[in-house]
């Protein structure tokens, strides 16, 4: 046991040494999640619209003050010309442009019937999405609010709630996301990279001539990376809890406990990647292309899952991150308990346990 | 209780690292093993700590078994690989504490044993070892290598790239461990230091080209040197390997060794060759062979 | 018959910070001279040579380096100066042609002059069987003769050779001597950095380098009289503890 300890205590002067790795380590996750946090966002926000209106009557004026007075938008532009528009356009400064037809109000009432349109910038299709459904949703809440009393009968008016996430705020996907990639790279990059040092100096040599056990080098290898994973998936919760109001819905000792099962799984793939590369590079390397692409492609972080073809949809329920995500997501935005999310949980033990038998049965007690 | 290796072969992949060697060091013993880089010196090394299985042939550390008893092996030899192995974040203490720890010892339990090494760096024992100088480094690497008190020591090359005068203070250290009751192992590419060794196993290209003492295997050597000297180098060489009585010639310093085909001759008809051929300051004379001497009569 | 100086340096420096790396060191080298360069690893050998190639600039002092400043004419030099080193000089994973190609290549040199010297090099070294082999595949001893033959193949006036026969058996260091020989006798001038104190015993004149500054200079021969000792290693350590 003395040997062990001592073993670990070496490990951290490692970590605190390096004082690079050590800035890497802490601030890569806070970088990381302010960075998707404020910077990397679907939502719409102050968006610039330029309008052209051809009736400037009553109904459009109102129409207008609407949608300026909302936070989405803002209309600091008004233009005479049809071509002025593209010219808008041409320019950057808009990112819509709202074209009212000719007697906007009269037709409006006569007929029934007022046309308008709306120009969106699609080089960018999913903002231009999101600025057209924002504004179809200002003109029914106007024209409901017009038709008040009026009874129509037989009208469907689809109601939509976004649950779980109902301001629609980018930064709560982003948050389980996030986290996972931070821990799976903190876990598996770090723990292969700090083994495979030991191969590339040459004190691995020394290590193995001497009555340490192979699984004492392990395990004494891992155990600081399970403090400091524990340390950064707490950074992480509380910068979401207080930066980004993001509520957690469920129990924190549950997902404390996920954490450091995935950790754990982390840890275990980065064994087994140090028993497989010969130097940190090789090391750095399969962990960045082997972990981290999987992880933001296929997990779905970023993308759907149930949105990908099949073959993908299989490789993905290869990738741990996958099942962290759905566990994190469930515990922190859908507050459910161990009942729901038992499988995922059941997944990733048995994934780390196939991991650690690998990596035993791969571990080299001599050079060759 | 020494070391005994029987008919080891050992390759990788299709290159032959080392064939068919045998060899026994005795208790106590200062054994070198000289050759150049690639000879197979390192493989040796890595057969004998456990670190590699040999293909064919059996061997033995302290009386156990190099395949079948690597536990016990790896309890009881110190082992300094051939590149500096220690951890160049830690300090002096610290790298001497770890490898004390790892052993299941302290330092003040074997301090007597590396006392006269580790007081030469002791006022540095706050540095880290990335830091020391080349022959520092290489103290505190043996201080390591000791602080469990190995029945048996493996020095992998301790003295390439140390300067001249670390190199002298190693050998004097290891003599005084020696002194001690630790076998020792140690490899070399300077042939100089093969003097300084009991005995030596002279090796090339996994093959070994003689075992003895290293008096007796100077004393081996078949023909007279001459020590050649002229103004031209080059010239020098070139005349003398066009000279037809030449067995051979190789430069030495500011000197060429000379050896003839016949068991005598006359300094003056090689020296009026010479003269005759445009040299001049030529310089003649019988010298004593040395280990270098001996070891390309022996590889050619 | 008196021969050009084809390096010198005056109260070369270079420092860093407070500590003096190379301490006003000054010497010549002649044309076609073996000059070695000696100390132990950190004693400045590396520092002063990078400064005389061209790729570091001196601190203060003056050097000129086969006619040309090193301040501000290293374009030049590099051209007239050839290196090798023992840790690195050619591609393991080309071919002993593609190496002799690539480097023909980088110097400047014609695509028939390429083929020439190619083919006199194969020749010369013996490695008519094996031109297509990679040169990781080779021995060490071949490796570094080949790659002493590429250094030279821009024909340049210096070449600057860093610990070369570190660690080769006793033949193949000998054969490398001798193609040493060879090209000084051509009148090529070699520079041989080196710790390795046997090695300095073949240079015809070594300057002795401890803590930046140059203790020693003259003749092997001379040294070990003046010393009175009879190898270059004894010069050292007497050496050093004088300076001790």
């Amino acid at each position: 046991m003395k040997r062990f300890i001592g073993f670990i205590k070496k490990e951290f002067y490692h970590i605190f040494r390096d004082k690079r790795s050590l800035f890497i380590l802490f601030g890569m996750p806070i970088a990381q999640i302010l960075l998707f946090g404020f910077a990397i966002t679907n939502e719409i926000n102050n968006v610039q619209i330029t309008i052209l209106d051809h009736s400037k009557d009553a109904t459009t004026e109102e129409i207008i003050n609407k949608i300026s007075a909302s936070k989405y938008f803002t209309t600091n532009q008004m233009i005479a010309r049809e071509a002025d528009i593209e010219t808008a356009f041409k320019k950057g400064k808009i990112k819509a442009a709202l074209n009212f037809e000719k007697d906007f109000s009269r037709n409006l009432i006569r007929e029934q019937k007022a046309t308008i349109q709306i120009i969106t910038d699609a080089t960018d299709p999913n903002t231009a999405n999101s600025i057209t459904n924002y504004i179809n949703a200002i003109l029914q809440n106007y024209l409901q609010d017009k038709n008040k009393g009026i009874q129509i009968d037989y009208q469907i008016v689809p109601q939509t709630r976004m649950v779980y996430n109902p301001e629609l705020k980018s930064v709560f996907m982003f948050v389980p996301g996030v986290m996972t990639i931070i821990l799976m790279l903190v876990s598996a990059m770090m723990t292969s990279i700090s083994i495979t040092r030991e191969k590339e100096l040459g004190t691995m040599e020394i290590l193995l001539v001497s009555p340490l056990k192979p699984f004492q080098v392990i395990i004494g290898k891992v155990v600081p990376y399970i403090f400091l994973s524990v340390i950064n998936a707490a950074v992480i919760v509380l910068l979401s809890i207080f930066i980004f109001k993001m509520p957690v819905q469920g129990s924190l000792f549950l997902l404390g406990a996920e954490s450091v099962l995935f950790i754990i799984t982390s840890l275990a793939l980065g064994i087994l990647i140090s028993t497989i590369a010969e130097t940190q590079q090789a090391a750095m390397m399969i962990s960045l292309m082997g972990l981290m692409l999987p992880v933001i492609l296929l997990s779905g972080f970023i993308f759907p899952i149930s949105s990908m073809p099949a073959p993908l949809q299989i490789i993905s329920s290869i990738i741990p991150a996958k099942w962290f995500i759905i566990i994190i997501k469930g515990i922190m935005l859908k507050g459910v308990g161990m009942a729901f999310i038992w499988k995922e949980t059941l997944i990733l033990i048995g994934m780390t346990v196939l991991f650690i038998g690998l990596s035993v049965k791969k571990y080299k007690i001599r050079l060759e | 209780m020494g070391i005994r290796l029987s008919n080891i072969s050992k390759s990788y992949k299709k290159v032959k690292a080392v064939q068919n060697i045998s060899f026994n060091v005795q208790p106590g013993e200062l054994f070198g093993l000289i050759g150049p880089d690639g000879a197979g010196k390192t493989t040796i090394f890595r057969i004998l700590t456990t670190l590699l299985f040999p293909d064919e042939g059996s061997a033995s550390v302290a009386g156990f078994d190099v395949v079948r008893d690597y536990k016990a092996i790896r309890k009881s030899v110190g082992y300094m690989p051939g590149r500096f192995s220690l951890y160049q974040d830690l300090t002096v203490e610290e790298n001497l504490t770890f490898f004390a720890t790892i052993f299941g010892t302290t330092i003040e339990e074997n301090y007597d044993l590396i006392e006269d090494i580790y007081v030469q760096i002791e006022p540095f024992k706050d540095r880290r070892a990335g830091k020391l100088s080349g022959g520092m480094k290489q103290k505190l690497a043996l201080s390591c290598a000791l602080i469990h008190k190995p029945k048996v020591l493996f020095l992998d090359e301790p003295t390439t790239g140390v300067d001249p005068v670390s190199r002298k203070e190693f050998w004097e250290m290891l003599k005084r461990l020696q002194k001690k009751e630790i076998t020792i192992l140690v490899s070399t590419p300077y042939m100089d230091e093969a003097a300084l060794c009991d005995r030596i196993a002279l090796i090339q290209d996994g093959e070994i080209l003689e075992i003895d003492a290293p008096e007796a295997i100077v004393k081996k050597f078949p023909k007279t040197i001459y020590n050649v000297g002229a103004n031209n180098m080059y010239k020098l060489i070139q005349t003398l390997q066009n000279y037809e009585h030449l067995y051979s010639v190789f430069p030495f310093g500011e000197f060429v060794h000379y050896t003839d085909k016949r068991d005598s001759i006359e300094t003056a008809d090689l020296k009026l060759y010479l003269e005759n051929e445009g040299l001049t300051d030529i310089s003649i004379g019988v010298t004593q062979p040395n280990i270098e001497d001996v070891f390309m009569e022996l590889a050619k | 018959m008196k021969k050009e100086n084809v390096i010198v340096a005056e109260a070369l420096t270079k420092a860093f910070g407070d500590f003096k790396a190379v301490n006003a060191i000054s010497f010549e080298v002649k044309k076609g001279e073996i000059f070695g360069f000696l100390g132990a690893n950190g004693a400045g050998k590396t520092t002063a040579m990078k400064m005389l190639i061209g790729i570091s600039k001196p601190s203060s002092g003056n050097a000129k380096v086969a006619g040309f400043d090193v301040y501000n004419q290293t374009e030049s030099i590099k051209k007239n100066i050839g290196y090798m080193s023992q840790k690195f000089t050619l591609y393991d994973d080309l071919t002993v042609k593609e190496n002799i190609t690539f480097f023909g290549g980088i110097y400047g040199l014609s695509r028939a002059k390429i083929r020439e010297k190619r083919a006199q090099l194969v020749s010369e070294l013996g490695l008519e069987g094996i031109s297509n082999k990679l040169v990781g595949s080779l021995p060490l001893g071949w490796k570094q003769k080949l790659s002493f033959s590429v250094s030279l193949l821009h024909e340049p006036k210096i070449v600057f050779l860093d610990e070369p026969t570190g660690g080769v058996d006793p033949i193949t260091r000998r054969q490398f001597w001798e193609m040493i020989y060879k090209a000084a006798d051509q009148g090529t001038t070699i520079f041989v950095t080196t710790h390795y104190m046997d090695e300095a015993e073949y240079c015809e004149r070594v300057s002795i380098v401890v803590e930046g500054r140059i203790e020693a200079l003259d003749t092997p021969k001379k040294l070990k009289e003046q010393f009175k000792v009879d190898s270059m290693n004894d010069v050292f350590l007497k050496l050093a503890r004088n300076i001790e």
